[in-house]
């Protein structure tokens, strides 16, 4: 398993890529990907993303999950990178892969991990605007996704 | 004692620094907020809704009644955004 936390861009596919390659001996079936993108706002005015974080726990709390992850769907392996610093629109902001021995596993840790990192992952979003900058505000809709696991 | 205090995203712009060193004898994390909102106002505005706030204690989530016995850190910020 491998927890990423960086400024620095990636490339998902090569990411991706190499996470299958890396699999050994054909335990795992199914590998499952998902690539979060920096959103523009509805009218199109977003200049920067910028993603603060709790350097000293950020990582630690992302390992958490994913062992967490990786005991209950039985994982072959899972990967979670997470920039933070400033992201134009558009940009890649994160991404998460699962390999499992079924693809249902995978698909659950996924979202498992997904819905783990909106909610308990230490990031903080701002939206720099052309008419001004403000904090994401956390939604209701994510801290109740965490209750169907 | 003193605790490392470290503040994020408009938590650290409201009170206007993102960490500190405090010297404190607060039992629990409630204890120490209320020591910090006594000081100044902008740590009353800053603390004015708990429930808009989250806790860590070294680096775990926790709740406002956590002790602080041998505590290092604690950190205040908003409901986490990632992903």
């Amino acid at each position: 398993m491998a927890v990423r936390v960086q400024a620095g861009c990636f490339d998902p596919g090569d990411e991706l890529r190499r996470f299958t390659a890396a699999l050994a001996g054909g335990n795992a079936g199914a590998v499952v990907s998902f690539t979060g993108i920096v959103r523009n706002t509805p009218s199109g005015d977003l200049q920067v993303m910028e993603i603060e974080h709790y350097p000293a726990m950020t990582a630690p709390a992302i390992a958490a999950m994913a062992e967490t992850a990786r005991d209950r769907w039985t994982l072959a392996d899972a990967l979670v990178i997470h920039r933070y610093g400033q992201l134009a629109p558009g940009a890649v902001i994160m991404m998460v892969a699962t390999a499992a021995r079924h693809r249902a596993d995978a698909f659950a840790a996924a979202e498992y991990l997904m819905d783990y990192l909106k909610s308990r992952a230490p990031f903080w979003k701002k939206e720099i605007t052309t008419s001004g900058a403000h904090w994401v505000a956390a939604r209701d809709e994510d801290e109740q996704a965490l209750s169907r696991w | 004692m003193t605790i490392t205090v470290v503040y994020f995203a408009w938590v650290r712009e409201r009170i206007g620094l993102p960490r500190e060193e405090v010297q404190t004898e607060a039992a629990t994390v409630a204890d120490l907020v209320a020591e910090l909102v006594a000081r100044e106002e902008r740590f009353a505005a800053a603390f004015a809704d708990l429930s808009a706030l989250r806790v860590a204690v070294d680096q775990e989530l926790t709740t406002f009644d956590a002790p602080l016995a041998g505590v290092r850190e604690v950190a205040f910020f908003p409901p986490m955004t990632g992903g």
